[in-house]
């Protein structure tokens, strides 16, 4: 602990890692900026935990360097790095009280007078009274914060968490992601979130990259994945997306955009939304997300804008939840289109059965490469793999 | 009728506990006995003359010194050799791991007559001298397997997250090992440790085939019995009965107390 070069990125350059034939993580080129919030999020399995331990020293890089600020770390062992961990299971020791538990890191490196921190330390979680329980006498919610204090009292460079929140029910879940956020805004470390969670990772992180098959599939602010998906598999992780296969009839005519047909339907969408570059005669994947689409009863067809996108379809299925309400509507171009629709203003006429127009703005649509599987990241792909394992 | 049905419990609990408790009462009344022969088996008259002179009768104290010696040393061996070996199996991938997993057993399951007549085999092949180590090697031998099986049990149940959560809070190796496994796995190796003891100092059988000359407790009062039960064997181990619940009060009351000094 020589070392005292504030903060720095953690730059990870060509790493991967093996396990005998099995590739965990490809080789893997990622800069994590000093100060940020950043999320690794994907399905268990996609390597996101096996990067998180390379960045922490518990796993050996196969290939590549793990790099702090200026300084090469990828052989330093775990207790010689200025990082640390708050751990899935919490690992807080069990023959040990709070107080001790939180002052370890600082005794292991020799500092004497730890009670003003560790009792600071406490506060900033909350946890001051609890000081002499132990571990096992504390809610899964206090120990998880303990695991946060331990960790983040020896102001580490960068702070790693290996989904810490799994445990948690979904309103301590909640409540606990606005709390991190607070702590990482006050103390300023830069954090690294491991999550299989999409909305708890769009939440918290400042930058989301997004994992599959130890593969970075996509890296950017959640808005912009959100909105702008390059991959089938990011486009159903992140929420849900309508997916259309088309075929492109023009390429650049009225102001940049993409002309495609599917099953009779004319869509429209702009060139630079689509993330291979399409060609006349080749197909396209034209995604939209539900919210995006408004729904209007068939005779009324007439009141929409010109300009608009259009596809005609029978809903199949409708569910009231609240703040809006899901359809799901058969139509030629995809069997099954969702639709949200804010309850604003609900209309009576639109039930299962009813005969819909729905309509969306192009600028709305993005485009797809359409060699990929249209059902990558979806939870029904999800579902059918743990059949698999299950029957294996 | 209505009373014996509530009670049920209560009275097989306090009929098992005589049953269990009966021989050491028998023990106990024995050592202030007076006897007028040679043989302590029928009551006289009340004494302490035995609790007077305990070491009153020749070489009983020396092989009861012999034995504590013995069991202490078997002890130490046993559970660090033991606690080792546990921690290896369960940590790491080896050749002929699981070889050793199973092998290491073997004495528990083996009829210790068997064990003890291969050993004095071996003993006597190798031109060994038969004594106090030749006892000792024994003892460690068969008390490794109970160790191995109390450690094993604890380092298995350890959530391996805490010694990763160690290194990563900046304790190297040595650290790690002895602030949160070895702490951890504490328990594991008393038990182990007592059992180890128990099992050393009360052996008969394979002490009897490879001590040569030497004397140890058990020996000697199977040696008495053929020629006379001296009194003194009753007070060593009435001794010996209320030291070993002794140890057992205070363990639980210190663990009471511990327990109630934390709220909740």
């Amino acid at each position: 602990m020589t070392d005292k070069t504030e903060g720095g990125d953690v730059r990870l350059a060509g790493i991967s890692k093996h396990y005998g034939t099995f590739t965990a993580v490809h080789p893997l080129d990622l800069t994590i900026p000093q100060g940020s919030f950043f999320a690794l999020l994907g399905a268990s399995g996609c390597g996101k935990t096996t990067t998180l331990r390379m960045i922490a020293g518990l796993e050996e890089p196969s290939t590549g360097t793990v790099g702090l600020g200026d300084r090469d770390v990828t052989h330093l062992p775990p207790y010689k790095r200025p990082v640390n961990t708050v751990f899935q299971s919490y690992a807080l020791f069990p023959h040990m009280d709070i107080y001790e538990n939180v002052a370890f890191g600082l005794r292991r490196r020799g500092i004497t007078s730890v009670k003003k921190q560790v009792d600071e330390m406490l506060e900033l979680v909350q946890l001051g009274q609890f000081a002499r329980r132990k571990p096992h006498q504390l809610s899964g919610g206090q120990q998880q914060r303990v695991a946060v204090a331990r960790a983040l009292i020896n102001h580490p460079q960068v702070l790693l968490l290996d989904e810490p929140l799994g445990a948690l029910d979904l309103k301590l879940r909640r409540q606990m992601q606005l709390e991190l956020k607070r702590i990482q805004t006050e103390v300023g470390i830069t954090f690294v979130h491991v999550t299989h969670d999409q909305e708890e990772a769009m939440t918290m992180a400042d930058t989301v990259a997004v994992m599959n098959a130890g593969r970075v599939e996509q890296l950017g602010a959640p808005a912009e994945l959100y909105e702008n998906p390059r991959t089938t598999f990011v486009a159903n992780f992140l929420g849900t997306s309508n997916l259309i296969q088309a075929s492109v009839e023009s390429v650049g005519g009225a102001g940049g955009d993409v002309d495609v047909s599917a099953s009779g339907a004319k869509l429209r969408l702009p060139v630079a939304r689509c993330s291979t570059t399409p060609r006349a005669g080749g197909q396209l994947l034209v995604g939209v997300r539900p919210e995006k689409i408004s729904v209007v009863p068939a005779d009324e067809e007439h009141t929409i804008g010109a300009g608009r996108n259009k596809v005609t379809g029978r809903i199949v299925d409708s569910s009231f939840i609240g703040v809006s309400t899901q359809y799901v509507v058969d139509s030629a171009v995809c069997p099954e289109l969702e639709v949200y629709v804010q309850n604003i203003e609900r209309d009576g006429r639109l039930v299962p059965g009813a005969e819909v127009v729905l309509h969306w703005n192009p600028e709305h649509t993005f485009g797809l490469d359409a060699a990929q599987s249209m059902l990558a990241g979806t939870t029904a792909v999800a579902g059918a793999e743990q059949l698999v394992e299950e029957s294996a | 009728m209505q009373w014996l049905r509530r009670n049920l419990v209560v009275i097989a609990g306090l009929v098992t506990l005589a049953y269990l408790i009966l021989p050491n009462v028998v023990v106990t009344v024995f050592s202030f006995n007076n006897p007028t022969g040679r043989f302590n088996y029928a009551w006289q008259e009340f004494s302490l003359d035995a609790w007077k002179d305990p070491c009153g009768v020749a070489d009983l104290c020396d092989s009861l010194a012999l034995s504590l010696q013995i069991a202490l040393w078997a002890t130490l061996g046993a559970t660090v050799l033991g606690a080792m070996i546990a921690f290896a199996l369960v940590r790491y991938r080896f050749r002929a791991r699981g070889a050793v997993n199973s092998l290491i057993f073997m004495p528990m399951a083996m009829p210790e007559i068997v064990m003890a007549a291969s050993l004095l085999a071996l003993f006597l092949n190798m031109g060994i001298q038969l004594g106090f180590w030749t006892i000792l090697i024994a003892h460690i031998m068969f008390c490794l397997s109970f160790v191995v099986a109390a450690v094993k049990a604890r380092v298995l149940s350890m959530d391996p997250q805490l010694e990763e959560a160690a290194r990563d809070l900046y304790a190297g190796p040595a650290q790690t090992f002895l602030r949160v496994t070895l702490p951890i796995a504490a328990p594991g190796i008393a038990a182990g440790a007592l059992l180890s003891f128990a099992l050393s100092f009360d052996d008969f059988i394979i002490t009897n085939f490879n001590s040569g000359n030497t004397v140890t407790f058990p020996m000697f009062v199977w040696g008495s019995a053929q020629r006379g039960t001296p009194v003194q064997i009753n007070v060593i181990g009435t001794a010996m009965f209320v030291l070993a619940v002794l140890v057992v009060l205070v363990g639980q009351t210190v663990g009471a107390r511990r327990k109630k000094a934390q709220p909740e």
